[in-house]
């Protein structure tokens, strides 16, 4: 299901150096209204470098457009509130807190509660927090399938659970879009068939278009709409997982040798293990 | 033993006492809060005073250093600006004492807000070290002003009036000060149930990721440092009250060391923690006195080194709490409550 | 108003000899800084301590004034020992602010005994220095601040040779860089951390007796330690240039500071200039660009 009309974010010639290192050259491609995009590429490709300028991290050379705004000068706090919400790679959830309190901070930026408001607890501060209780309640946790966890602290729960909390406090964000850094890495099968349901789901029910970067090709081919391969920060080839996987410039990428079979035959394996 | 309750709903869950036992405790205390100052001499009434002061100082201490990881050792000077505007109004211009007490906390939130702007650059110990020159800096204000502040000799604060009665005794004053201490404290308790005290932890505990949230850095840490300077100004309003004079002297840099020494060993990051911290802190040198009385008997010098075996105490509780119980009383309150909550089932 | 130019030379001489002493201190306060990652707040009660321990020696017991003066640096020597054992080794790891909380407590408990033992009276310590006027062209010198500073620069000089060539002073570089690998080169790094302590204590107890003999010595001369810590923030905490260029800067600041705007500006001057130093540069003039993370 591609998105119709305009896309929702556009990269546009985005370039970034460190010191005389191009981490990011001339990186340009649209991610449309409610698909699936995916950001593929080895190591060190410029992957996090990419999703870091996106969110507001690096200021990069070039144009992020988010809706048909420029969102290149706005600082990261500013995006989120626009509807910019991600997940890092290393989880970077707040460990000491419950995983209620993690997922309404998301809703931070959305919430009105001054500080006058909160000493007192009356009126507005307890209206929006019975609000966000019960949304993070019924629309989250539910959906999420993470109610027996929601007192607990993070730092106890194992890391699948982490990375579930981690969507969750995402999803708190009221995201267009929602940016997911490495969803499944490091799970094993059966979490990571959990949570590509989970984010077919989040794209069909809250119609939240999906950037997301991944190893696991199997279930990048699996799930996604548009993929990006990008290879010593610039953007090799991007189209429909079928076109990419056929393009040679990618098996050589990863594969060292430009055989689209071998490539093929890499990614079938993969894909029979999530499927 | 208890065991866990059943919620009927969000709200209940979501309270601040959340079973009825605990309301019901709550109200004891606060039952014995109004009860204490008839069963006591004025000595002790004094103390409840000071203890009171020292709580809603070291509570705004702590939503700045303990909720929002902002380390400060400029919280007397703080205290100061809040004292010495209380004074100049009161001494001044005779305006009304709860008007005088707002505005002392205004003024040390707006003067916080200016000396927190370091910690947009600097983190840390960076940060403690330039709350200590805003300490210095402060000071240099009060004992130098002279045309406001009356330099080194300080002013004299007319006693609070409130409905027509003169506050002068600590007996009078109790009625203010600790009422307005619960308030403060329920005030800091509801401020971690809501966006604003969430995106102090999130700025603490980690500030990157709590900038992808949405959350402005800058901002939190500012409305930190005014928040925490505001309690540190109302307390030291109530300070100029209690004490009657202010100088430049009253609020050293040992002071604000004293409110980091009181949340660390109360336990930082808990509202109970400021409490615990404050009054115990605020009794260690009357126990050692009490000391004093015991073995002056035996030992007729003990009285003249009295001031600095506090000191000597004071210090060693610092090490001794970080060394051996880093989370402070309140974790050693939690861990006696675990044991009476499972009691006798498990000992 | 006329400039006078001898004044200015004669108070800039005195701030860069006061300025020695600083930078002999700091000098004590980058060693524990460098090997052990603590920011030591108690510096200024320890080179009380010391300034003591020589008052206790050379005036209580009657020792000849180098007698006491080594005996000093063996009681700095050995706190600094017991300290690093008992107090620092079991924070490691524990947050920076932690330790740097340990170190304010510690100042408070040195300050408490020294009032217990010798009362919190100010004293003068025993005359050991000559006391014929120096004079450097035409400006005068006051001699107690003209051989102090002499004895720091030679301390410091001393220092900087061991700390470049001795093996302790290239275990301890070693260690300030990468403790893992210092490790694993076979270095002793509990070791290099005792031996911190202990060298810097002594190197601070030394700056105690020279200030002591220049102001005479009281339970507040920690304060001392606040300048100090204002030199190291605008030298670089790993910085052992910085402690020294810092330490001269910050004399001549607060000795024009205190001579053209009054005795009260100085320590305002200083801090301003911390705070000023924070802003701009917050690592240092010479230190290593990472800022402390909580």
């Amino acid at each position: 299901m591609a998105g119709d009309g305009t896309p929702i974010l556009e990269v546009d010639a985005l370039t970034l150096a460190f010191g005389g290192v191009r981490a990011l050259s001339g990186v340009t491609f649209p991610v449309a209204r409610g698909s699936i995009t995916s950001v593929i590429g080895p190591n060190g490709a410029g992957k996090t470098s990419l999703f870091n300028s996106i969110s507001g991290f690096y200021r990069p050379q070039g144009s992020v457009r988010f809706e048909g705004q420029s969102i290149e000068r706005l600082a990261p706090p500013k995006r989120a509130k626009l509807g910019l919400a991600r997940t890092f790679q290393n989880i970077a959830l707040f460990r000491g807190m419950t995983v209620l309190d993690n997922i309404k901070l998301g809703r931070h930026a959305h919430m009105r509660t001054g500080v006058l408001d909160a000493l007192f607890y009356l009126g507005r501060a307890r209206r929006e927090e019975m609000e966000l209780r019960r949304d993070v309640e019924e629309r989250i946790i539910d959906f999420l399938e993470i109610d027996h966890i929601r007192k607990a602290p993070v730092g106890s729960l194992p890391y699948g659970l982490q990375k579930r909390v981690e969507l969750a406090r995402a999803l708190a964000m009221r995201p267009k879009v929602l940016m997911l850094d490495e969803p499944v890495a490091g799970m094993n099968r059966e979490e990571t068939e959990d949570m590509a349901r989970f984010i077919l789901d989040v794209r069909e029910e809250w119609g939240v278009t999906v950037l997301m970067v991944e190893h696991d090709m199997g279930m990048v081919m699996d799930i996604s709409d548009h993929v990006v391969v990008l290879n010593f920060g610039q953007v090799i080839a991007q189209g429909l997982p079928r076109d990419v996987q056929a393009d040679p410039q990618v098996a050589a990428a990863y594969l060292g040798s430009g055989n689209v079979d071998d490539l093929r035959a890499k990614l079938g394996a993969d894909a029979r293990k999530v499927a | 033993m208890r065991i866990a309750s059943a919620k009927e709903s969000y709200a209940t869950d979501e309270a601040l006492f959340d079973s009825a036992v605990q309301r019901a405790w709550f109200a004891v205390l606060l039952l014995a809060l109004a009860l204490f100052p008839f069963t006591v001499n004025q000595y002790w009434a004094y103390l409840a005073c000071l203890a009171a002061i020292n709580v809603i100082s070291a509570t705004g201490l702590n939503i700045l250093t303990g909720y929002t990881g902002l380390v400060s050792l400029g919280q007397a000077a703080f205290m100061g600006v809040g004292a010495y505007t209380v004074a100049v109004l009161e001494a001044r211009l005779g305006t009304p004492f709860l008007l005088n007490l707002l505005l002392g906390g205004c003024m040390a939130a707006a003067v916080g807000m200016v000396f927190g702007i370091p910690s947009l650059r600097v983190k840390g110990l960076y940060l403690a070290i330039s709350t200590i020159a805003a300490s210095f800096i402060l000071h240099f204000v009060f004992a130098n002003w002279t045309s406001v502040t009356k330099g080194v000799s300080g002013i004299n604060v007319p006693p609070a009036r409130l409905f027509g009665i003169d506050l002068d005794t600590p007996f009078k004053l109790y009625w203010v000060i600790v009422p307005l201490a619960v308030l403060m404290l329920l005030g800091a308790a509801n401020l971690f149930r809501t966006r604003v005290g969430r995106a102090f932890i999130a700025v603490r505990d980690r500030d990157i990721s709590a900038e992808v949230l949405g959350i402005p850095l800058l901002r939190t840490k500012l409305t930190s440092f005014a928040l925490s300077s505001f309690y540190a100004g109302v307390a030291g309003g109530l300070w100029a009250y209690f004490f009657r004079v202010v100088t430049p002297e009253s609020f050293p840099l040992l002071m604000s060391i004293f409110f980091l020494a009181a949340i660390i060993v109360g336990g930082m990051g808990t509202i109970l923690g400021g409490i615990l911290g404050a009054v115990f802190m605020t009794l260690v040198p009357e126990l050692l006195k009490l000391g004093v009385g015991v073995v002056s008997p035996f030992w007729p010098e003990a009285a003249v080194v009295l001031s600095p075996v506090r000191t000597v105490v004071f210090g060693a509780l610092i090490v001794g709490f970080l060394v051996f119980e880093p989370q402070g009383l309140t974790e050693m309150w939690r861990r006696t409550r675990r044991f009476f909550h499972l009691w006798p089932f498990k000992t | 108003m006329e400039t006078d130019w001898l004044l200015l030379f004669e108070v800039s001489l005195a701030g860069l000899g006061t300025g020695g002493l600083y930078a002999l201190t700091a000098l004590a306060f980058v060693v524990i800084y460098k090997a052990t990652r603590v920011v030591n707040l108690a510096i200024g009660e320890i080179l009380m301590l010391g300034a003591y321990a020589f008052f206790g020696l050379a005036a209580g017991w009657a020792l000849p004034w180098w007698a006491a003066a080594l005996g000093a640096l063996a009681v700095a020597g050995l706190f600094g020992a017991v300290v690093e054992r008992t107090v620092i080794r079991p924070m490691l790891g524990e947050s920076p602010i932690s330790v740097f909380m340990v170190t304010v407590g510690l100042g408070s408990v040195l300050i408490g005994i020294v009032e217990i033992v010798w009362t919190a009276d100010p004293h003068r310590l025993p005359e050991f220095m000559p006391n014929a006027p120096v004079f450097i062209g035409e400006a005068f010198l006051a001699p107690k601040i003209a051989y102090s500073f002499l004895v720091a620069a030679v301390v410091i000089a001393v220092f900087v040779l061991l700390f470049r060539f001795w093996r302790g002073g290239v275990a301890l570089r070693a260690t300030a860089n990468d403790q893992a690998a210092a490790y694993s080169m076979g270095i002793n790094v509990p070791g290099v951390f005792s031996l911190a302590w202990v060298v810097a204590c002594m190197v601070a107890a030394g700056a105690g007796i020279l200030v002591g003999a220049i102001g005479g010595i009281s339970s507040t001369m920690g304060v001392f330690g606040l300048s100090v810590l204002v030199v190291v923030i605008v030298g670089g905490l790993d910085s052992v240039p910085g402690a020294l260029v810092g330490g001269l800067l910050i004399g001549l600041v607060e000795a024009l500071a205190g001579i053209y705007l009054g005795g009260e500006y100085k320590l305002l001057a200083t801090f301003t200039l911390l705070i000023a130093v924070l802003m701009v540069r917050p690592y240092g003039l010479f230190g290593t660009h990472e800022i402390e993370r909580l």
